[in-house]
């Protein structure tokens, strides 16, 4: 009997870690420390849900556990065999425990192949890799000794870059292995920067051996003997299982001199990333890498010409690579029979925002945005109205209603004003405002960029500024048109595909959301009441006892009495003088008769 | 080669041919702003960052910078598209949007290329208005730093990391205040610069100018207590023309000694002159240390470098600390210049030190600094009082109403201003050694020299390497331009001096000091440079005498005053030691 327990940033950060300790204690007490083993695992994706404890052989998923929780686990199900029914998760529909989570909607549609072992597997325990076929891809491709044969596998498999470029990863291999030089690098990009990401962190803290045995298998292909994984410094956990993974591949010869015996010697190196989101473009990444300031250079070279060290490199994303072992043991057919025409496989999205379910989810390349959000993201939270949905990151746009039934890959996300991009995926309801949620995408890429060209450094500031004027209630008509070409400028002039990209939310919330922006404009007014400046507490004077109270909890002291004593009450209903109001909103959260409204 | 059609214009171009280039092969004049290069010298600033040279490429997604954009086959390129001028305008117009626009008052005002972009796209109006970047001043004695006009250009990062390998100058910040600082962002002056003042010859907007010293030397001039004397670099004299409207590689010599007689100089001398005497001193140090190395003396520190660039001369205090016993100890023309006015002209002429001003004329924004070197000063009186560029004094005679085209040609003052055809060539690379080659040749081989012109120092490239018959000794010598090259013979010595050099002359700026930061602004135009390195060894050419040690007054001088090369008096005046100033970085503990 094994005792799952998610080991992953966001359970841990649950108390997942003092869940272990408190199994082992009760394990230990009850005698049954030889018979049940307790596993610090992955992450199992459903966060919202978590700490998560899972129970095999028998499936069964118990959610939201607490040390507390442990030793009830112990005695009721491990002990006696019955189940925690409070424990279990219970869906909102039917209002039934599901037990199971194959059961779950949450995990119905999912097919989980980058995240095959994460919440399977002890990732600190290199066996437990093996065990699930760990490294059998590696020594065949080693045994076969033919990488133009592995190089065409990734090829016709159709993976693409996961990263967000979408570049097939099979052709950039070919390219790399075609340039020759005396030493060539393969380098993995762990330099997640999309804010509310965390795609390449779950594989990297789960899973770290695919990613080890991807590389030296890309390492073979392209003639590198050197491995790089570029990761951010923000990730202590990833990096310690990825460390303890490289020792444990050492130990067993699967990284070093003479792998397997078949005379390929590979070997991986960190090294840490102080967080710029620049720095995820693979020549910035590079540059970051040498020492020098992280910011991209012009393409060409590429970096599989001149990269780092100005040697031939080549540059994967995490997700990426944690696709390459299933697919050289599986079959390239196996893997292209999933997905759309021109991508294939599947995607692992961070499924954010106000959705009922959120968390790390994989799908296949095809599904729509309505079955993401709708039936694996449960809904919109507290029954309120969907709006919008913003995929590819900060660079990504925001899409609507009409683009729910999307299937989802590539091709079909830009042909919507969006992109895949690494895969943040953040739903809005009704209650977001488009234009702020527009200022604070900006508000990242404003930050983020690395300055060094006109248009990201200057214009995406401008954009900001226009932006920040029409949420303070100045904006004109000019200005949205002024928004509209300076984005049109800035796509078609910036450097790198920071710059490129970063005019993308603007866009796609001008196209979509055309009316929302003339409603601050010309009305004045924020239709979801999130731009302070464009708001108004009112008091309904029908409604208004006159106690007063509002009056002194004011910090600005700007509600007076007036002299209408509405029929029925006995004082002067009171009054908030606007042009005074800071919009604190302590009136409206004082008052006991529901008199305070924001228009 | 290569099929492009730009502008509906086909053409064949080499491959490796950037867009850019080709368009100007077609007479297609794309503007650019950080693009930069030193054309024949191997060197460029290609950072792609202004996206000013955009181009639209047939079935090309966005449009392509045409600085950084190979040419490929059967590409189809239009330079100047709707879509481009629009991208174009609004780009210059988001860079004019963080500027100060202060063009009035700007010093780069009529030489600055932002507003002759922002001229030749017509621009009227800046539609963005939003937060503009602000910094603090900051100067050393040569270069004054004013980043609210930073474009971001990376020019001067380019020169001062590449080009020398100073490393004074990087990226700091992201994002908006991305701007070209200093580590820490200390003051200029307390990092690794070495007041080379490239980074002021570059810029392509008011971000990075001189220090101004102009009113100072008219308050001298015009104190009727002070005998204010002047002298003038040899590269001065190339390149004064060219602020008049005259062509690159004017001599104006003649003209430049009128203009400063009625700037109210009472005397008005040349640098050419301490420069031969500069040859004299370091000739003879140079043959007193092969005497002694041939003689066995372990000792004798070998290559000896030359001294009279102030930037290199910085740049090995900070850099080589370990190595400042190779230099050789005689102060630059400047500083010679210096100390004979102030100590031999005052005493001659009656004058007391104190009421002798003396003011250079420099192609050089180092002198600026080298001027304030303690050592040279006496009581806190310095030698060298105020030094103005070549650009600086085109301004005070235009100020002043001169007009130098107009001028008539007259002569150097004496005793400090008859120079022979090896002072004149101290202006350009290669000069210095070739003007020692000329006297340590006669006097070591007692005999004189075969050919005067000494071909194989002469040139833009950045490292020369020759060995010279000096009467059966075989003289390894070695040129250096820029001080990036510089530091690959220093390693080299470091290293035990593997190619065996006795003899090397380092200078920082391209081409010499014809390529100096206080010349007129060349653009990048590399050409100009070149022509100005031909006027020196035409005015060469052109001289009676043309050895150091055959100059009349340099041999009354010694004679009348200093004895003898490298003897008592002229150690004390006109050599200097160096110091270890090699900066640090305290961290708190």
């Amino acid at each position: 009997m094994h005792l799952l327990i998610c080991g992953g940033t966001g359970c841990t950060a649950s108390q997942s870690l003092e869940i272990v300790d408190k199994f082992k204690a009760e394990l230990k007490a009850n005698n049954l420390e030889d018979e049940v083993q307790v596993v610090k695992t992955g992450c199992f994706g459903f966060c919202e849900k978590g700490p998560i404890v899972k129970v095999i052989p028998d499936n069964t998923f118990y959610t939201e556990v607490t040390p507390a929780d442990t030793a009830e686990i112990v005695k009721e199900h491990i002990i006696k065999g019955r189940k925690v029914n409070r424990l279990l998760y219970l869906d909102p529909k039917e209002k039934e425990h599901v037990s199971d989570s194959k059961h779950m909607n949450f995990y119905k549609k999912q097919i989980r192949i980058a995240l095959r072992n994460c919440g399977f597997i002890n990732p600190e325990n290199i066996e437990e890799y093996i065990a699930r076929d760990g490294y059998a891809a590696l020594g065949d491709v080693l045994a076969n000794n033919n990488p133009t044969a592995t190089i065409d596998i990734i090829k016709k498999s159709g993976l693409r870059g996961r990263g967000g470029g979408g570049f097939p990863t099979g052709m950039k291999w070919e390219i790399a292995s075609k340039n020759h030089a005396d030493q060539k690098y393969i380098i993995c990009n762990a330099d997640e920067g999309d804010p509310g990401a965390f795609m390449d962190r779950s594989i990297l803290e789960g899973d770290p051996h695919s990613i080890i045995e991807a590389m030296a298998i890309g390492g073979f292909c392209i003639g590198a003997t050197k491995g790089l994984v570029y990761i951010r410094a923000e990730y202590p956990l990833a990096i310690h299982r990825l460390q303890v993974a490289i020792d444990q591949a050492r130990e067993y010869g699967l990284l070093g001199k003479d792998i397997l015996g078949s005379g390929f010697d590979f070997d991986i190196d960190l090294r840490y990333g102080a967080g710029a989101f620049v720095c995820g473009e693979e020549t910035a990444l590079i540059h970051s890498m040498e020492g020098q300031r992280g910011e991209p250079t012009f393409k060409p070279p590429f970096p599989a010409q001149e990269g780092y060290m100005k040697k031939p490199s080549n540059v994967n994303n995490v997700e990426t690579l944690a696709n390459i072992p299933v697919i050289i043991n599986k079959g390239w057919e196996w893997f292209a029979s999933i997905g759309t025409e021109k991508s294939k496989g599947t995607k692992v999205f961070a499924l954010a925002g106000q959705v009922n379910n959120v968390g790390l989810i994989e799908v296949p390349m095809g599904i729509t945005l309505r079955e993401v959000i709708f039936e694996i993201g449960g809904g919109i939270k507290d029954g309120r109205k969907f709006k919008a949905v913003q995929t590819g990151g900060p660079s990504g746009g925001c899409l609507t209603e009409k683009h729910l039934d999307t299937p989802i890959d590539y091709d079909n996300l830009i042909a919507a004003g969006s992109m895949m991009g690494s895969g943040g995926m953040v739903v809005m309801d009704e209650t977001s405002c488009m234009v702020s949620i527009t200022k604070f995408y900006l508000d990242f890429t404003v930050e983020e960029s690395c300055g060094k060209c006109t248009p990201c450094r200057v214009g995406n500031k401008r954009l900001h500024e226009l932006l920040d004027k029409i949420t303070q209630g100045n904006g004109t008509m000019e200005d949205l048109e002024m928004l509209r070409e300076l984005s049109h400028v800035i796509k078609d002039t910036a450097l790198c595909g920071l710059g490129q990209t970063s005019p993308n939310p603007v866009l796609s919330t001008i196209d979509n959301f055309w009316d929302e922006y003339v409603a601050h404009v010309v009305d004045k007014k924020c239709p979801a009441g999130q731009c302070k400046k464009l708001m108004q507490y009112v008091i309904d004077p029908e409604l208004c006892i006159g106690c007063g109270k509002c009056a002194k909890d004011c910090p600005v002291s700007t509600i007076k009495r007036t002299d209408y004593i509405a029929p029925g009450h006995k004082l002067a209903s009171m009054e908030i003088d606007q042009s005074k109001c800071i919009k604190c909103g302590a009136c409206q959260a004082g008052c006991k008769f529901n008199a305070i409204s924001v228009k | 080669m290569i099929n492009v059609t730009i502008d509906k214009k086909a053409l064949q171009v080499p491959e490796g041919t950037t867009i850019l280039k080709a368009a100007r092969m077609a007479g297609i004049d794309i503007p650019t702003l950080c693009y930069f290069e030193l054309n024949g010298m191997n060197f460029e600033n290609k950072p792609g960052g202004c996206r000013v040279c955009m181009v639209e490429v047939k079935g090309r997604r966005n449009l392509a910078p045409a600085c950084a954009t190979d040419v490929t086959e059967g590409m189809e390129v239009f330079t100047s598209s709707p879509r481009v001028l629009k991208a174009r305008k609004t780009v210059i117009e988001l860079i004019l949007s963080d500027h100060p626009n202060d063009c009035l008052q700007c010093e780069k005002s009529g030489d600055c290329e932002l507003q002759a972009l922002a001229t030749r796209m017509g621009i009227r109006r800046i539609p963005f208005n939003g937060e503009q970047s602000t910094y603090k001043i900051d100067s050393t004695l040569s270069v004054y730093r004013d980043m609210d006009k930073c474009v971001y250009c990376r020019r001067c990062e380019t020169m001062c990391n590449k080009f020398q390998s100073a490393g004074a100058l990087s990226g700091v910040n992201r994002g908006f205040p991305s701007v070209v600082g200093t580590s820490f962002s200390k003051p200029l002056g307390d990092t690794s610069c070495i007041n080379c003042g490239q980074c002021v010859q570059v810029c392509p907007v008011g971000a990075l100018t001189l220090v101004d010293n102009i009113q100072d030397v008219l308050n001298a001039i015009a104190d009727p207590k002070k005998t204010v004397v002047v002298q003038t670099a040899p590269a001065v004299r190339v390149a004064l023309g060219e602020e008049f409207g005259m062509k690159p590689g004017e001599i104006v010599t003649g003209k430049m000694a009128a203009g400063l007689r009625r700037l109210g100089f009472d005397k008005v001398f040349d640098t050419d002159w301490s420069a031969d005497l500069t040859i004299m001193e370091e000739g003879t140090e140079l043959l007193g240390r092969l005497t002694k190395a041939l003689a066995g003396d372990k000792n004798v520190k070998l290559p000896m470098f030359t001294s009279c660039c102030p930037a290199w001369v910085s740049f090995y205090e900070k850099n080589f600390p370990d190595l400042l016993e190779y230099p050789s100890t005689a102060k630059s023309p400047q500083a010679m210049f210096g100390a004979v006015a102030k100590n031999f002209l005052a005493t001659k002429m009656g004058v007391k030190r104190e009421d002798m001003v003396v003011v250079s004329i420099m192609p050089c924004l180092a002198k600026k600094s080298e001027l304030a070197r303690e050592e040279f000063a006496v009581n806190g009186n310095r030698d060298v009082d105020f030094s103005l560029t070549t650009r600086e004094l085109a301004h005070m005679l235009k100020q002043c109403n001169i007009d130098l085209t107009q001028l008539p040609e007259e002569d150097f003052d004496n005793p400090l201003g008859q120079s022979t055809g090896a002072g004149v060539i101290f202006g350009a690379t290669g000069g210095v050694m070739e003007a020692a080659l000329r006297t340590a040749y006669e006097v070591h081989c007692k005999k004189p020299l075969p050919r005067i012109d000494f071909e194989e120092t002469r040139g833009l490239e950045g490292i020369k390497e020759a060995t010279i018959d000096f009467d059966g000794f075989p003289l390894k010598i070695a040129i250096a331009y820029s001080l990036s090259n510089a530091r690959k013979l220093m390693e080299e010595v470091r290293a035990g001096n593997p190619n065996g050099y006795h003899f090397i002359e380092v200078m920082a700026c391209p081409g010499g000091c014809i390529g100096g930061a206080g010349q007129p602004y060349h653009h990048g135009d590399s050409d100009i440079i070149r022509k100005r390195m031909e006027a020196t060894y035409r005015e060469d050419a052109g001289k009676p005498i043309r050895k150091s040690h055959e100059n009349p007054d340099i041999i009354a001088i010694y004679k009348e005053y200093y004895g003898e090369p490298c003897g008592h008096l002229s150690h004390e005046q006109l050599h200097t030691h160096y110091f270890n100033r090699q900066s640090t970085v305290e961290f708190e503990k």
